[in-house]
């Protein structure tokens, strides 16, 4: 395949693996990046999806150099853990603002390219704790739950056009977020997954991928849970 | 009604909504006659937008169901 895809917060992670691995399918990939400039196979370009004026020049960027965005794939985000009673309202807000609203943002810019080709792939990062919850991570869970809603209403939205809008939703992955949690309680969280253990980025992005292939075109405002089976009924 | 605007108006309905010039008509349903749905008119309305530099509120435009209002709307926002 040779599409324009797009990943958000693509310099580490799941949003890198995933960009290497469109990159290995012969894809033109893009990814943006907030601080860390990442290198690879792929078109870097620095936005800030706090700021609609950075993803209005970063599509523009990505159009000029590759072409309209044909796949992408929201995963920007950030964590501003803590319990409710200590959570500042700051805390709650900037995630929200991030991470769904950024969503919101990067989804509607992409969307007009994808209305004109009548065809395209929109790939929403959520995460397990979205539907199962999460001590400690109030905001967070809020904002991966917030975009099943958003998802499957732009599958609505959008479906006559033949752009289809899917939701994944890792459990507990090795990346450098998770890294930050501690090994003590990363080994915990394996222990509740019934695989017994925590996912490879890779596990991941294969799915990413395949939800942007072909074989995924009749697939649209699912939830696709990676989660080593700790999310199941939720 | 300013039939240099019109013309500007069909050329954007009939690259936007895919239909001849010849049917773009005062009289044509947006729905029925143009087969436009909502997206469809979601595009065309920032189309125009775009092409004759006004704003078009989404309350505005409310009620509207044929070319006719539609471009009278327009028509009246570019005076």
């Amino acid at each position: 395949m040779s599409r324009v895809v797009l990943i958000t917060g693509g310099s580490r992670g799941i949003g890198l693996a995933t960009a290497q691995r469109f990159a290995a399918l012969g894809d033109k990939v893009a990814i943006t990046y907030n601080t860390t400039v990442p290198t690879g196979d792929f078109l870097a370009v620095q936005c800030d999806v706090t700021k609609q004026d950075d993803v209005d020049r970063a599509f523009a960027a990505v159009e000029e150099a590759l072409g309209p965005v044909e796949v992408l794939v929201s995963n920007a985000g950030i964590t501003r853990d803590g319990l409710l009673l200590r959570m500042k309202e700051a805390d709650f807000a900037e995630v929200i603002d991030a991470n769904l609203t950024g969503a919101f943002r990067v989804s509607k810019r992409a969307t007009q390219s994808m209305l004109r080709a009548r065809k395209g792939r929109i790939i929403l990062v959520s995460s397990v704790v979205g539907l199962l919850g999460q001590a400690g991570q109030a905001n967070y869970a809020a904002y991966k739950a917030g975009l099943v809603g958003f998802a499957r209403s732009l599958a609505r939205e959008l479906g006559s056009r033949s752009i289809t809008v899917n939701v994944v939703a890792p459990g507990p992955v090795d990346t450098d977020m998770t890294k930050g949690l501690g090994e003590e309680k990363l080994a915990a969280f394996a222990e509740l997954v019934p695989l017994g253990r925590i996912a490879t980025v890779e596990e991941i992005s294969g799915v990413i991928t395949f939800l942007a292939s072909t074989d995924a075109a009749y697939i649209t405002g699912a939830v696709i849970p990676v989660d080593g089976g700790l999310g199941m009924g939720h | 009604m300013s039939q240099e605007l019109f013309d500007r108006f069909t050329k954007t309905a009939v690259s936007l909504l895919s239909v001849d010039a010849g049917k773009v008509t005062r009289e044509a349903r947006f729905k029925e006659d143009l087969e436009a749905d909502s997206l469809d008119l979601v595009e065309f309305v920032m189309a125009l937008e775009e092409e004759f530099g006004v704003e078009v509120p989404e309350k505005e435009l409310e009620g509207i169901t044929t070319v006719g209002q539609a471009f009278d709307l327009i028509a009246a926002k570019t005076k």
